[in-house]
């Protein structure tokens, strides 16, 4: 390998190590600490100035003390599982929306893709925390929403949407729908069309057509829009805490609650390790599945 | 290229700008100033306020212990002032560059003396009770004309809040003050640090959980003032804010306020300098500023709480000085109690019991 190629990649390796692994080893630490009433919050801190006697001293104060403690409270494994079921439904709505979307897109007249896509991207010019704002307005007992109904008869008592887990739902696949939409269009825009002219030569019908060729070609991006929707979802705090009810219970919350209420870091920085462990080791399974897949395919 | 220059160089202005007038960074609740004293003191003494304001103790214990938080002047409680004066997280304060420290209420300093000794970190800014907000109308419609809205059974007795629930109701999300309240209406010792008696409150607690629209600590001004709730456990002063909005609004919605008959969480909100600000100078000069007799009483006639400041009582309003529920006569202060700090171990007992009824699991 060349000087240069070697320079080039350990761009992307430098930054992963500074901004992801040195973080995660400072939170992995203080997970196995114990809570103490000082600055910082957390006991045993290193005191790199005392030698090697000093780090000794810190090593042997770790504990997995409080991985255990979160497998004592049934609170914690209660929390990931809702969170994993809310942000797997909710990346499954997305993905029921946004694949038609994508499709529409891409097979929309080419002038008028880029404004389509302008029309997709134009939300996040607004602040993130500005769209939940509008929509509690919108779903709220006296919102936009149930005046509407109201007024044209539809409905004599206000929907109650807001602060349930039904909230929850419309807030993740709304502020999350560009994530899903865009690499699905990627893919489908480069779609070559003839292929679906082939498979109906070939004797297919039009919807299996779609099925065996439209659908088989764009997986990537329904992969990539998928992992894109689900790993935020998953740990997403600002949502629940806004639309979602004092009931809805999502491991972003609970990680909230440890780190600003009860002043735990120790114990937050557990959560947050074993929610990493949850996302990363499926990523890392479904990695392994398709460049072996890739390999048999030589 | 020449637009890159004029934008660097407007930067470059702002930047300097910035850096030349002098900051002071005060980090408070929310709702708990009159904004005309913060113009007034920046009118008086060159210093820009940057104001920032927080809903719960919780949170800024956070960013006291977590250091560097680059403020210059905050408002924790008591108790929470306590354990943040032994993890170092304050300076002392310098009586010398606090003239205005002679108009002190001795009643209230022998009182906060328990969480700051000789009250060396700290200084009163106000203080009051922990208790019931009710929109009369809507609770005697909901319970009747005999509602006991002066009582925890209003708000600890399951029935009454089954039927208070379609009006709504919301609680203070600090387990440090709904505990506490929850022994006294067992007639439990409030102040306990003894896990046992403490876990008699879960049950209490769970009971009512369903019926509890809403755990928050800043909502329930503007939600009882709307009359989108018909009761609140909260501070006396925020209800009182919300009964005088509603009074303002003309809407229709009368709001009471009542310390409970089983006692009531009385607490002192402190002003202290954190050890790492960037500004102390001016920091004391705000404190020096806010203990002025006149500016005190101003800051008391606008949130309606009472101030541990003696001499600023000549320039309260009738309605705050007068009023019991915010200056409490003295079976009411009998009935009075405080709390001291969880220890550690305690602490973490009483965040899980929290986290487990707020979640319902």
């Amino acid at each position: 390998m060349s000087l240069a190629r070697r320079l080039l990649i350990s761009v992307p390796y430098t930054w992963l190590l500074a901004l992801f692994l040195v973080p995660f080893l400072i939170v992995l630490k203080i997970s196995l600490s114990d809570y103490a009433n000082s600055i910082p919050p957390y006991t045993p801190t290193l005191e790199v100035g005392e030698g090697w006697s000093g780090i000794k001293e810190f090593w042997s104060a770790l504990d997995f003390e409080n991985f255990v403690f979160l497998t004592e409270d049934a609170l914690y494994i209660k929390a990931y599982w809702s969170s994993l079921k809310i942000a797997a439904l909710a990346t499954f709505f997305t993905l029921l929306i946004g694949f038609p979307f994508a499709y529409g897109i891409a097979n929309a007249p080419q002038e008028w893709r880029p404004s389509l896509l302008m029309l997709i991207i134009l939300p996040f010019w607004t602040s993130f925390l500005i769209r939940i704002y509008a929509l509690i307005g919108i779903i709220s007992n006296d919102g936009f929403l149930n005046q509407f109904l109201m007024w044209i008869g539809a409905i004599s008592d206000p929907l109650v949407i807001m602060n349930t887990n039904l909230a929850v739902y419309i807030g993740i696949v709304y502020t999350y729908l560009p994530f899903m939409v865009l690499p699905i269009y990627a893919t489908l825009e480069k779609l070559d069309s003839s292929l679906l002219e082939a498979a109906q030569d070939l004797g297919c019908t039009r919807i299996s057509a779609f099925w065996s060729v439209t659908v088989h070609l764009s997986k990537p991006g329904v992969i990539a829009g998928c992992f894109l929707v689900f790993i935020p979802a998953l740990g997403e705090f600002v949502i629940p805490s806004l639309l979602g009810g004092s009931r809805t219970l999502m491991i972003g919350k609970v990680l909230w609650e440890e780190f600003f209420s009860n002043r735990d870091w120790p114990l937050a920085s557990a959560v947050a390790v074993i929610l990493l462990l949850v996302l990363i080791i499926p990523i890392v399974l479904l990695q392994r599945n398709e460049q072996m897949q890739r390999e048999q395919n030589k | 290229m020449k637009l890159l220059t004029t934008l660097s160089t407007i930067a470059l202005c702002a930047l300097s700008q910035a850096a030349s007038a002098e900051e002071v960074r005060i980090y408070n609740w929310s709702d708990y100033i009159d904004e005309d004293l913060l113009e007034q003191f920046e009118e008086e003494t060159g210093i820009e306020i940057i104001y920032d304001v927080f809903d719960s103790n919780e949170v800024l214990e956070t960013k006291m212990l977590a250091g560097s938080s680059g403020y210059d002047l905050v408002v924790p409680t008591g108790d929470f002032l306590q354990r943040q004066i032994t993890a170092g997280a304050f300076q002392q304060l310098d009586l010398d560059q606090l003239p205005n420290h002679s108009n002190l209420w001795d009643v209230i300093e022998s009182r906060t003396a328990q969480y700051d000794p000789d009250n060396s970190y700290s200084i009163n800014y106000m203080w009051g009770t922990t208790g019931i907000g009710v929109n009369v109308n809507r609770v005697t419609e909901v319970l009747g004309e005999d509602a006991p809205i002066g009582s925890l059974d209003l708000i600890f007795n399951p029935d009454n809040m089954e039927k208070l629930a379609e009006c709504g109701v919301y609680f203070l999300d600090a387990p440090t003050e709904i505990i506490p309240a929850a022994l006294a209406y067992l007639g439990e010792e409030p102040d306990t640090q003894d896990p046992d008696v403490l876990a008699l409150a879960e049950p209490v607690l769970t009971a009512v959980a369903p019926y509890v629209a809403k755990y928050n600590s800043s909502e329930y001004i503007n939600a009882l003032a709307n009359g989108d709730i018909c009761v609140a456990f909260g501070w006396s002063g925020d209800v009182l804010q919300a009964r005088d909005r509603a009074y303002e609004a003309d809407n229709g919605v009368e709001i009471a306020y009542n310390a409970p008959s089983e006692g009531a969480l009385m607490w002192f909100d402190q002003m202290a300098i954190p050890a790492d600000a960037p500004n102390p100078e001016a920091a004391h000069k705000f404190l020096n500023f806010i203990m002025d007799a006149e500016n005190m009483a101003a800051a008391s006639n606008y949130v309606y709480y009472a101030n541990g400041n003696l001499a600023s009582q000549e320039f309260l309003l009738e309605d705050v000085i007068g009023d019991p529920a915010i200056y409490p006569d003295e079976t009411t202060l009998g009935n009075l109690y405080t709390a001291t700090p969880y220890e550690p171990r305690v602490q973490r007992v009483v965040t899980r019991m929290w986290t487990r009824i707020k979640s319902g699991t």
